[in-house]
């Protein structure tokens, strides 16, 4: 590897113009079916598939193979009545954000490094720089600088390590900045794949089994995201019988990042499209055949766990009321629904909390705000410590001045940093509390908190004038020193997000183009703190999910280069794409958190493309098993149906 | 060679030196200082460097520095007259209509330029008039409900 640092731009790409390389071109595969033939190019030479046994003798490109099941498929095929098995591809899709990958790395003569990078998680990727540079973790402060968007694929480090390493040469900050296209080329698009479904029914509509090939492309490094693919694929159902096999496949792409809910929306375009095939070959209300299978508490997932209370028959009641659903359609219109779930984490998580001597609170979280963190957590700060939202101000601290935080990923930072907000806020009011006790002189447990007021317990506690958090911040100094809060948690009881979305197209007969004409998204918030943010949340994941479904994909030559390294051959979807998103905010509250909150920004982007394919066939008549849904390939379907 | 560039950026008569392959984006962030505009693409695709030129909207990356010499650069730190924020502003804020941001500013730009034209926009023509200012975080719906309303409520004032 080579790297140039220079006092210009134009000077630095002189200075790589002198740098000759010699490439030897040699056979390659950018298809995930092709990747694993047994006389497929090895992309990594003598892997060997890890989870067979016994291990395979000869080398391939599967990674990994995983598998896991519940009940008995076979039996539950027997009892079908009727057995739908197909075959789907979709196309590696990259998360878009509108911020190219960006860093400052600066050495000092001292040998301590600061970083300021535009990234998901500040300490991972303290972790990963260090580790790579062969640092101390304390030598490397890390301050995420406010994120362009993010979807996942800024948890992973590219430019930072080499701005780090020139700058320890340089004795100068050094600063780089991904071009769109390298972007596009370097970082992380998700997985293509092919997955092979095959459900059975009875005549009333209960599913007996569920099986899954699950064939995910993870570039030229393993680490594709097969498992969670895996585990959201049935997830939706209460299912005795399923089967998962998932295979982790290298080919010669770029290596896969993660994409907001990753893999699920993969597994679930392929299982909701079935599942349509199913209500359609049953002649039954496609919300009627989810209600009758539909996962509810006690429900055990095909991945392990048993559900607690969670909203799935909620969002499908909802969809089933709203107007859309009973709107009338147009010539060449079609309605779809599909179901998505993300199962959410929590995780390593700090939140340092600050009584100022004016009364107002200064909120320190780690993870980077990416959609409206910020006002959520002053929003629940404010709520604990019954003080007005404007006394407090939320910031994201460095990785020097706060505990270790693990990404803002898994759609767990409003629930994890949340949680840690309220044990900050709990910590400085028994704080508050014992600070009264001192100046009353009488025992910490004879004071009380009472909606913003600390007082006397009670009449034998003595008699004195309550006092709000302000009158204690005045004499802290007097009584102990600063009052800080801090909640350092590993974030436990993350609950699942289930959503409904309803998508209108219509289908031009001439071309083959989809419009969407109308859509509503239907999802379980648990409890939405910030409503507002909870529908950006909802649209922004349904727009992408439009996006997947009918234009985007990376688009490779026969000599394995890829073609469309910009946002205006990778179209993402624009304003005049898309119509107004409707949103029902379902509220079933997590009872794991204080404020009920769940995860809710990566279920949304789950079901789009089965609801879009499954709209485009009762608009079309076609039903496609391929995305994108694009023009051409829509146009030939529809003409050889004739 | 450096190019010496004498333009109005906000109303106020500024100048800075350039190179001559460096854009109107480049010099306005870093010669200038004004970091609002932002680059996304650096081929005219995002709108994310929107500002106006000469009262007209442009991206700022498809722009050279040397062409700003004489003319007028409207960018959105002009926007908000001190502490009053431009009534598109205070709506974007009320919807919700951002979540990363980065997007923001440009499609503030853009908006005003189409109020500026068209007082009263159809929705569709708002999605058109928009659709080279890409966002990816909000399905656009919040913003254009904001356009929408500010168009309104400046139509009422």
């Amino acid at each position: 590897m080579a790297a140039v640092a220079a006092t210009s731009e134009a000077i630095a790409r002189k200075a790589l113009k002198l740098i000759k390389v010699d490439y030897e071109v040699l056979p390659h595969v950018i298809d995930v079916v092709e990747a694993m033939k047994p006389d497929a190019p090895l992309v990594e030479e003598g892997m060997i598939t890890v989870g067979v046994t016994p291990p395979p003798t000869k080398p391939s490109n599967i990674a990994k193979r995983i598998e896991f099941a519940i009940g008995d498929v076979e039996q539950g095929f027997k009892d079908a009545d009727i057995i739908v098995e197909r075959e789907f591809n979709t196309k590696p899709v990259h998360q878009g954000y509108i911020e190219p990958h960006a860093c400052v790395g600066s050495v000092s003569e001292d040998g301590t490094a600061e970083l300021w990078t535009t990234t998901q998680g500040h300490w991972v990727a303290r972790a990963h720089c260090s580790k790579l540079l062969g640092w101390n973790i304390n030598k490397l402060r890390v301050t995420s600088s406010e994120i362009g968007g993010g979807f996942g694929g800024k948890t992973v480090v590219y430019l930072e390590p080499v701005a780090l390493a020139l700058s320890a040469k340089a004795r100068r900050p050094v600063k780089m900045v991904m071009t769109r296209e390298e972007v596009f080329k370097a970082s992380g698009p998700t997985s293509g794949a092919n997955v092979w479904v095959k459900m059975g029914v009875k005549k009333d509509g209960t599913f007996t089994a569920g099986e899954a090939v699950l064939k995910y492309q993870a570039g030229a490094f393993q680490g594709s995201p097969v498992q969670p693919g895996a585990m959201c694929a049935f997830a939706p159902y209460d299912m005795a019988n399923v089967k998962l096999v998932g295979f982790d496949v290298l080919s010669n792409r770029p290596k896969v990042a993660a994409y907001r809910a990753p893999g699920g929306p993969i597994s679930e375009y392929a299982v909701e499209s079935v599942v349509d095939e199913i209500a359609e070959k049953l002649g039954m209300c496609p919300i009627e055949l989810r209600l009758k299978n539909a996962a509810k508490e006690g429900t055990k997932a095909a991945y392990g766990p048993k559900f607690g209370p969670i909203g799935m028959v909620e969002c499908l009641e909802a969809a089933k009321d709203s107007p859309h659903w009973k709107a009338p359609l147009g010539k060449n219109q079609g309605r779809g629904i599909a179901a998505g779930f993300w199962f959410n984490i929590g995780g390593e998580t700090t939140v340092n909390l600050q009584l100022n001597e004016d009364g107002t609170v200064t909120l320190m979280a780690g993870t980077p705000d990416i959609g409206g963190l910020r006002a959520s957590l002053a929003m629940m700060a404010a709520e604990e410590l019954h003080i007005p939202y404007e006394k407090v101000r939320p910031i994201i601290g460095d990785t020097a001045t706060l505990g270790y935080n693990f990404v803002t990923g898994g759609s767990r930072s409003t629930f994890s940093s949340g949680l840690a907000t309220v044990d900050a806020a709990r910590s400085i009011i028994k704080q508050a509390c014992g600070r009264a006790a001192k100046l009353w002189e009488i025992p910490e447990d004879a004071v009380t908190w009472e909606k913003g007021e600390i007082k006397p317990a009670g009449e034998n506690a003595g008699k004195f004038d309550p006092m709000s958090l302000a009158d204690i911040a005045k004499v802290a100094g007097k009584t102990g020193g600063a009052l800080v809060g801090v909640g350092a948690i590993t974030a436990q009881g993350a609950a699942p997000s289930f959503g409904v979305h309803i998508a209108d197209t219509e289908v031009d007969p001439e071309t083959g183009h989809v419009s969407v004409t109308r859509y509503t998204v239907i999802q379980d918030a648990g409890t939405a703190i910030h409503p507002d943010y909870v529908e950006g949340q909802y649209q922004g994941g349904a727009a992408q999910g439009i996006g997947w479904a009918l234009n985007e994909e990376y688009i490779y030559n026969d000599k394995g280069l890829l073609e469309n390294a910009g946002f205006l051959d990778y179209r993402i979807p624009v304003a005049s794409d898309l119509p107004m998103i409707d949103t029902i905010i379902v509220e079933v509250p997590n009872p794991r958190h204080p404020y009920g909150v769940r995860g809710i920004g990566e279920t949304a982007i789950v079901p789009p493309m089965a609801a879009i394919n499954a709209s485009v066939k009762r608009a079309s008549g076609v039903r496609m098993f391929e995305l994108p849904i694009s023009p051409p390939k829509l146009l030939k379907a529809m003409k050889s149906a004739k | 060679m450096k190019h010496h560039v004498t333009t109005t950026v906000n109303g106020d008569e500024v100048e800075y030196l350039c190179d001559t392959e460096q854009t109107l984006l480049d010099c306005l962030r870093d010669e200038l200082g004004l970091t609002g505009a932002k680059e996304g693409c650096g081929s005219g695709d995002c709108g994310a460097c929107s500002v106006m030129l000469d009262g007209r909207l442009v991206c700022s990356c498809l722009v050279l520095g040397v062409e700003a010499n004489g003319k007028k650069v409207d960018t959105i730190e002009g926007m908000a007259k001190g502490e009053k924020l431009h009534p598109l502003q205070r709506k974007f804020l009320e919807h919700a209509a951002l979540q990363c941001g980065i997007c923001t500013p440009g499609v503030l730009v853009a908006a005003k330029a189409l109020l500026e034209k068209n007082p009263n926009p159809t929705e569709t023509e708002v999605r058109y008039w928009l659709a080279g200012n890409l966002c990816r975080c909000t399905g656009y719906d919040k913003i254009i409900r904001a356009v929408m309303d500010t168009a309104a409520e400046m139509r009422g004032a």
